[in-house]
């Protein structure tokens, strides 16, 4: 009968210049807690193990980073996907980012675990001004440890200055065909993406960088790089994204 | 006379430079995820699903024609973060415009290499020279769909010596994968007609855009990509 409890949630925060947070408004499942961040720049945790979709919730979390301001958002424990009972429909996990005209996000959050059995969509929206900074990394680990994974779908688009920058829809687990083959995932159980954004990368944009085997930073049409890595295991992949993170010297 | 000019648009002999490519299949027989026909099924399942139906779609928008072509060029390089994939899509797009201009002479085709001297993703080329053939959405969608399987297929019985009996076996049992595939850009390319780009699918596959750098710097290679 659980299939019926189904959670909805909507955290918004928004974040002003010189650290200051206008709005921060966790709900329900999504906590967000203010934390000890930098002079000038404010710093959000998503807490809880609260933070756990299940088959059929639906979560929200906005974030608007006003002109000038800088915002960082990291979450406190990684995001199980859990199955839920009688769901049919998947949970979804919908992320909204906006970053104003000299503004800068830190996207860090902690990895999703997509436990076998579970079903969930994430989209993640970012919409960048012409000269807003952005530095946003994406952890997906299928299934825990020796267990296949549920079906788990993730987007990120991302629009730079009004037009698109990156669009990457990944989908693994059952329902997508091939996804363990030599073209997508080839047995691995962790994959990532590390995006900076930065206007001075149109000046000198990033040369394309192997990080290991599994691993490489490429430029995209824009000042911006990208960080693309799939590992073994979360450790490892955490791994090959801070590599990148330290080529594109925003550790 | 159409479904003629959809089998010389899908044929690997059409002079368009495609049999130079192998569609990652090198990279992924150099590192053991190609062995053999099954992960050769696996590789171009996930293939067709993720790059394949990205592929379709900008094609059927293309040839839908609702969508300018340097808008649907802008969508394929949001979902080509690899720049050795972008340099060869649009390397493959100035090859087939110019087999497709001498093919299906077109005032359309004419005014795409005038108003793009650098060359579009070939996916987008593909659907704008299925409508100057004559073709429908769909039909440009399935040839891309195909291409994308047929590619590192026909790559593999060179690289890793499989039989060509077994290979084309795997293509074979694709089939109800590809009319899926071509059905779904086609509902896509629809949507993005009234909606915009946004609505094209973005399926992106990791290792493609991982192995297409180490391919494009090795020195000595089978396949250009």
């Amino acid at each position: 009968m659980n299939g019926g409890a189904r959670v909805s949630a909507h955290a918004r925060v928004t974040a002003a210049p010189g650290g200051a947070l206008p709005v921060l408004r966790g709900e329900g499942a999504l906590a967000l807690r203010r934390t000890r961040g930098e002079p000038g720049r404010a710093q959000v945790t998503v807490v809880g193990a609260m933070s756990v979709p299940l088959t059929g919730d639906s979560l929200r979390l906005t974030a608007v980073v006003e002109p000038g301001a800088a915002l960082s958002v990291t979450s406190a424990a990684a995001t199980l996907a859990l199955p839920g009972q009688g769901a049919r429909e998947p949970a979804t996990y919908d992320t909204e980012l906006t970053v104003g005209e000299g503004g800068e996000l830190r996207w860090l959050p902690e990895p999703v675990i997509s436990v076998r059995g579970s079903a969930l969509r994430m989209t993640t929206r970012v919409t960048l001004a012409a000269t807003a900074r952005l530095v946003l990394r994406e952890q997906q680990v299928l299934g825990r440890a020796g267990e296949e994974p549920g079906s788990l779908t993730t987007r990120l688009v991302v629009a730079h200055g009004g037009r698109a920058l990156l669009d990457q829809e990944l989908a693994c687990g059952p329902g997508a065909p091939g996804w363990d083959g030599g073209a997508v995932i080839g047995g691995h159980r962790a994959v990532g993406q590390l995006l900076v954004v930065d206007p001075a990368l149109a000046e000198k944009p990033a040369e394309p960088l192997a990080l290991g085997a599994t691993a490489v930073l490429t430029p995209l049409v824009g000042p911006a790089a990208l960080v693309t890595a799939v590992a073994p295991d979360a450790l490892a992949l955490r791994g090959l994204l801070d590599r990148g993170a330290a080529a594109l010297g925003v550790v | 006379m159409t479904a003629a000019a959809l089998l010389l648009l899908a044929d690997g002999r059409f002079p368009a430079g495609a049999h130079a490519h192998s569609g990652g299949a090198e990279e992924a027989v150099r590192a053991g995820r190609i062995t053999g026909p099954e992960t050769l099924a696996a590789f171009c399942r996930g293939r067709l699903h993720t790059a394949g139906l990205t592929a379709a779609a900008l094609a059927a928008a293309a040839c839908a024609g609702a969508v300018p072509p340097g808008a649907l060029d802008a969508a394929a390089d949001a979902r080509t973060p690899s720049p050795a994939l972008r340099a060869t899509a649009r390397r493959l797009g100035r090859q087939l415009l110019r087999a497709a201009r001498a093919t299906w002479p077109a005032p359309e085709l004419d005014a795409v290499a005038r108003d793009h001297p650098g060359g579009l993703h070939q996916p987008v080329v593909l659907g704008l020279a299925a409508r100057a053939a004559g073709l429908a959405p769909r039909d440009a969608a399935l040839a891309a769909a195909y291409e994308s399987v047929g590619g590192p297929t026909t790559a593999t019985v060179r690289l890793l010596g499989l039989d060509p009996f077994d290979a084309t076996a795997v293509t074979a049992r694709l089939a109800g994968d590809l009319d899926r595939v071509a059905d779904l850009a086609t509902a896509a390319a629809d949507d993005a007609a009234a909606r915009g780009t946004d609505a094209l699918p973005a399926a992106s596959a990791p290792l493609l855009d991982i192995a297409a750098e180490a391919h494009a710097a090795r020195p000595v290679r089978l396949f250009a990509s």
